[in-house]
């Protein structure tokens, strides 16, 4: 297990609250909640250690070209692929904006 | 409707994770989450293990209204490590059943739902999950003079281990065909008794034993329901309404029933388990 941390600029702080998936076996857990101002803080629980480049990748590809708002995103991850930490990053955002 | 129809009208109860499931049961718009997610109450266990823990510790407590009367439900999100009670889980649903009791003596009359999907205690956590398991158990007898508490065993983790315990002192138990209900899982018995007795591979052999439908026909359980959110829900509320069958108490009716069987019986299949538990008390 290991824990890591990232951040990136953001706009202002987001509004509402989102939890999607759940720490079981191929999946992960995501809490996102405004954040503060400029600021798009993650912090990553991961059950596989060594994964410090992956995310990095994952998340640039992800917010590569996006406006976002100022995010604390907490992840608890059970082996996730990255596809499915995408699919999940993808619905939690939806969800807040739904908000 | 034919069957096909009814096929796609129907929305599966076990395919719902805890806090989907405790929503679908609770009156429409009267669930109310009590030290959710974003309280974040972790293990402080797991971590110190290398384990990722979960923002709830695996159990969803609700507040909220079953057709109109004040309900709490606890659900074990059976997906996170088996469903297995550590000390914050435990004490979360512990907690709550003592909160209905304390209702009940101020007037309010709450009852409680249990959404069971668990293989016991935790065993990262050892003593301080059977220290829970104890609680709760405590706490649903407290609770079952002044309410019923109904216990819900879906599938497909089952309910296995002290929290089996807790489900046998449930007021009453609803069950699916998905559901399996016992004291030790599988794997433990057959290592246990070897796999020739017992083998914990074999699907259908341990459904026909431990499985839902074996139980709702051996008389240990209450109801037994299809996968469906609201066959599950209107059962529930039926359960609700019904006197229990105070199953625990006749604990030496069972006895007698399996002192029948003498010290060199072979082992059992379902239909002699059947035969064995009918009758009344």
């Amino acid at each position: 297990m290991e824990t890591l941390n990232f951040q990136f600029p953001a706009a202002q702080p987001g509004r509402g609250r989102a939890l999607v998936g759940c720490v079981s076996s191929g999946d992960l857990e995501v809490l996102i909640e405004p954040g503060q101002a400029g600021s798009l803080d993650i912090q990553v629980v991961t059950s596989v250690n060594g994964s410090q480049a992956r995310w990095s990748q994952l998340f640039q590809r992800l917010f590569d070209g996006r406006d976002l708002p100022a995010l604390k995103i907490d992840i608890h991850d059970f082996g996730a692929t990255p596809g499915v930490v995408r699919l999940r990053l993808e619905q939690g955002f939806e969800e807040i904006g739904h908000d | 409707m034919t069957d096909s129809e009814r096929l796609l009208h129907s929305r599966s109860f076990v395919e719902l994770g805890a806090r989907q499931r405790a929503r679908a049961l609770l009156d429409t718009g009267s669930f109310r989450e009590l030290l959710g997610p974003f309280d974040r109450l972790m293990s402080p266990w797991l971590p110190r293990q290398g384990i990722v823990p979960q923002a709830d510790d695996g159990v969803v407590i609700a507040k909220g209204k079953l057709a109109g009367r004040p309900a709490v439900v606890a659900a074990i999100e059976g997906g996170f490590q088996g469903g297995s009670m550590g000390e914050v889980g435990g004490a979360k649903i512990a907690g709550a059943l003592e909160l209905a009791v304390e209702d009940n003596r101020n007037g309010i009359p709450t009852c409680a739902v249990l959404l069971l999907e668990t293989g016991g205690v935790r065993l990262q956590e050892a003593n301080l999950g059977l220290a829970a398991i104890a609680e709760i158990q405590a706490a649903i007898i407290e609770l079952r003079a002044h309410q019923p508490v109904v216990g819900v065993i879906a599938g497909s983790v089952g309910c296995f281990g002290g929290m089996s315990i807790a489900a046998g002192l449930c007021s009453h138990l609803l069950v699916t065909r998905e559901a399996r209900l016992g004291l030790n899982g599988p794997q433990v018995i057959e290592q246990e008794a070897g796999i020739g007795e017992y083998d914990s591979r074999d699907r259908p052999f341990i459904w026909s034993l431990t499985g839902g439908e074996q139980r709702h026909a051996s008389g240990l359980v209450d109801a037994y329901v299809a996968d469906d959110v609201e066959a599950i829900r209107s059962q529930l509320l039926a359960l609700l309404a019904a006197p229990s069958a105070q199953r625990a108490s006749r604990h030496q009716w069972f006895l007698e029933r399996l002192a029948q069987l003498g010290d060199d019986c072979p082992q059992l299949d379902a239909a002699a388990v059947r035969a064995l538990y009918q009758g009344d008390a």
